[in-house]
């Protein structure tokens, strides 16, 4: 009897009454998960909607070309930032797109370390999406430097003939040294995952070309008990130094403001506040892709409802530890008693821009906190609405930190307004574009849910035997 | 006597050896044996016995990380671990490093009043230096410690293997190197073990 209450890892079993359901749908084999999974690769005929998402996606990365060009020629004044307020959509949109990375590697690296096994599904376009996000990312660095070939110098420390070194005291500096990192531990991680699916592709491909191509990406990985060892290894620890990274790379972002003195930016929950609204943003991403990933490619035996509802709770958690950041920031304004503060944050509710933050109380707090209702959970369509109105109000959040922080400072005389230019827009609405594109690509090309990692969760996958 | 030289019909004969080389089938030689198995169940249990016969240069096939496979092949202990902590440590070193000599040394330059050697502000580049060093020690050491880049290896002569080590299927090999490989008697234990069939590997 006692025997029939432990599993073969050694932990005890539910009663199946209370039992989670399964993360992968029951009558599931190694064999069927590879054809389900590798099938969505170049074997299959391509659906017709990913050449229609694919055809938009280019006339939105074409914006991306034309704002570039026209930068290049004329100058930064295309964009909107001007004195007093110099930090405009580009940060915005830096800090949105850096965020939804987030949630890419809390899935693979801290929930690997917490054992969540309903990670194994959703982590490998997860990564992908932390991968697109960063790239989008790093236009606005790169572009609002006006002569991106020019920025190594101010950028990157590296002896020039100049004799000049970047000034590692400021944040912003500090800031290359995270993304940049963020951005090449995120690639290595999600290739390193990647190698035993490459062998499979590599294994299954029909011609010479793609044999080739996923031969040499896959670096000859025969699924050898030794290699797994030292891949095992590799993957865990990669796991750790993931997770304090991630955490990293938001907060130093936040020091970006909270290291200066201006009202509304000088706080000391920053960091924190910042990192759960990356991770809040990401999970809205993730959902956004995962839902209709999963519905155009049949995958709801490998995402299951779990997986959505577990995701969905992740969202309503972080969007809480948000909410909890908004009411400090009200209390903290008040309760300092300073008079800039207090001016910041009535101005801020009240003042011209009243708009944006009535929008962020509705994207960010009432319409995540349906997710309280399983109803809510387990309903695909209006999970893909909160999280819209999710990745809508973070954007709003960091517009209205940004622009109503700095339009109205210590001296009314040069208070200001506003206003992002159309060439703002078509740049932002490019990197979505540039997103899609890599997105698209990447579920064309590469095995976009990780095959060995769902065989992994296969019931009996490690065998019976006793150690 | 002197050396005829390099004749045309040395020439003619050099030709014929080196098309007759390039004719001649690979050299024949045993890498191993192999024994496919259908299920995770059958291979640990493989494992185990063939471990138990003494049998060392043994390797076991599966296409997912089995614990339980790993366990019982003894293949547990990893460089990657110390190679990441030495990545680290090179990291920290270097990051912190460049910016003492850079702030310090090279280009000293007062800013708001804060000390040329201002540690705290030092720390997230220097903490981002050693999460980039141990990755990358992290996954050049894995991928260093498999042989890899490797696209060649004996096991993928059988043409089981290569559709099924990634697929389905459990593969257990014994190398001919092994001091108690013996073709046949070695061929009798993998079959008593419930294999769906038992391969030479050519080498």
């Amino acid at each position: 009897m006692a025997s029939s209450q432990i599993s073969s890892l050694g932990t005890p079993v539910m009663d199946p009454k209370y039992a989670p359901l399964p993360l992968v749908a029951p009558g599931h084999t190694n064999d069927s998960v590879t054809e389900k999974i590798a099938h969505m690769t170049m074997e299959k005929e391509t659906p017709r909607a990913w050449w229609l998402t694919l055809l938009v996606a280019l006339a939105m990365l074409g914006g991306l070309g034309t704002a570039i060009l026209g930068l290049l020629f004329v100058g930064i004044g295309l964009w909107g930032p001007n004195v007093p307020v110099g930090w405009g959509m580009d940060i915005i949109n830096f800090v949105w797109w850096i965020g939804i990375g987030h949630a890419g590697t809390l899935i693979s690296a801290i929930l690997l370390l917490f054992k969540q096994r309903w990670r194994n599904s959703i982590n490998r376009f997860a990564e992908a999406m932390t991968l697109a996000a960063v790239l989008c990312a790093l236009q606005y660095p790169l572009f609002h430097t006006g002569r991106p070939w020019l920025a190594f110098y101010w950028l990157l420390p590296y002896p020039n003939t100049m004799g000049l070194w970047p000034n590692f005291r400021s944040p912003l500096i500090w800031d290359v040294f995270a993304v940049s990192t963020y951005g090449l531990v995120s690639l290595l991680f999600w290739y390193v995952g990647m190698i035993p699916d490459l062998g499979t592709l590599r294994d299954r491909a029909k011609n010479r070309i793609s044999k080739v191509v996923y031969g040499m990406l896959s670096m000859g990985w025969r699924n050898s008990a030794r290699h797994w060892s030292n891949y095992e290894k590799a993957y865990l620890l990669l796991a750790g130094l993931s997770t304090p990274l991630v955490l990293s790379v938001h907060s130093v972002v936040s020091f970006d403001f909270a290291v200066s003195l201006i009202p509304g930016w000088h706080t000391t929950i920053f960091p924190p506040y910042f990192v759960a609204g990356a991770v809040f943003a990401g999970f809205a991403m993730v959902l956004n892709l995962a839902i209709p990933l999963r519905w155009l490619y049949r995958l709801e035996d490998v995402i299951t409802m779990r997986h959505i509802e577990n995701m969905a709770k992740v969202m309503l958690a972080t969007g809480l530890i948000v909410n909890y950041g908004y009411f400090m920031e009200l209390f903290m304004a008040w309760y300092s008693g300073d008079f800039f503060e207090r001016y910041m944050m009535k101005n801020r509710v009240l003042g011209p821009y009243w708009w944006s933050y009535a929008a962020l109380m509705l994207c960010n707090v009432i319409v995540p906190n349906t997710l309280w209702w399983k109803k809510a959970r387990t309903n695909t369509i209006w999970l893909f609405i909160v999280s819209l109105f999710v990745g809508v109000g973070m954007w709003l959040e960091r517009f209205v930190i940004i622009v109503t922080s700095l339009y109205r400072d210590y001296m009314p005389s040069s208070w200001g307004y506003y206003k992002a230019t159309q060439f703002d827009w078509m740049f932002f609405i490019g990197t979505g574009g540039l997103f899609l594109t890599l997105m698209l690509l990447f579920v064309r090309f590469l095995p976009a849910v990780p095959m060995s990692e769902v065989k992994m969760i296969l019931p009996g996958a490690e065998g019976r035997v006793k150690r | 006597m002197s050396e005829p030289g390099y004749t045309p019909s040395r020439l003619l004969h050099d030709l014929k050896e080196l098309a007759a080389w390039a004719k001649a089938p690979v050299p024949t030689g045993v890498y191993g044996l192999m024994a496919e198995f259908s299920n995770a169940d059958d291979v640990v249990t493989a494992a185990r016995q063939v471990k138990a016969a003494g049998y060392r240069k043994v390797d076991g096939y599966s296409p997912y990380p089995m614990e339980s496979l790993i366990h019982e092949l003894e293949q547990h202990h990893s460089w990657v671990p110390t190679i990441v902590l030495g990545g680290g440590l090179t990291g920290f070193l270097a990051g912190y490093g460049l910016e003492y000599w850079s702030q310090v040394i090279e280009y000293p330059m007062n800013i708001g009043g804060r000390p040329f050697h201002s540690w705290v502000s030092f720390i997230p580049p220097a903490f981002e230096t050693t999460i980039l060093f141990a990755s990358f020690g992290a996954v050049l050491g894995m991928l260093a410690l498999n042989g890899f880049p490797r696209p060649y290896h004996p096991v993928f002569n059988i043409e089981e293997f290569t559709k099924g080590a990634s697929n389905d299927k459990f593969y257990l090999v014994i190398e001919a190197a092994d001091p108690k490989f013996d073709a046949a008697g070695t061929s009798e234990l993998l079959k008593s073990l419930g294999p769906t069939f038992v391969r030479e590997i050519p080498a």
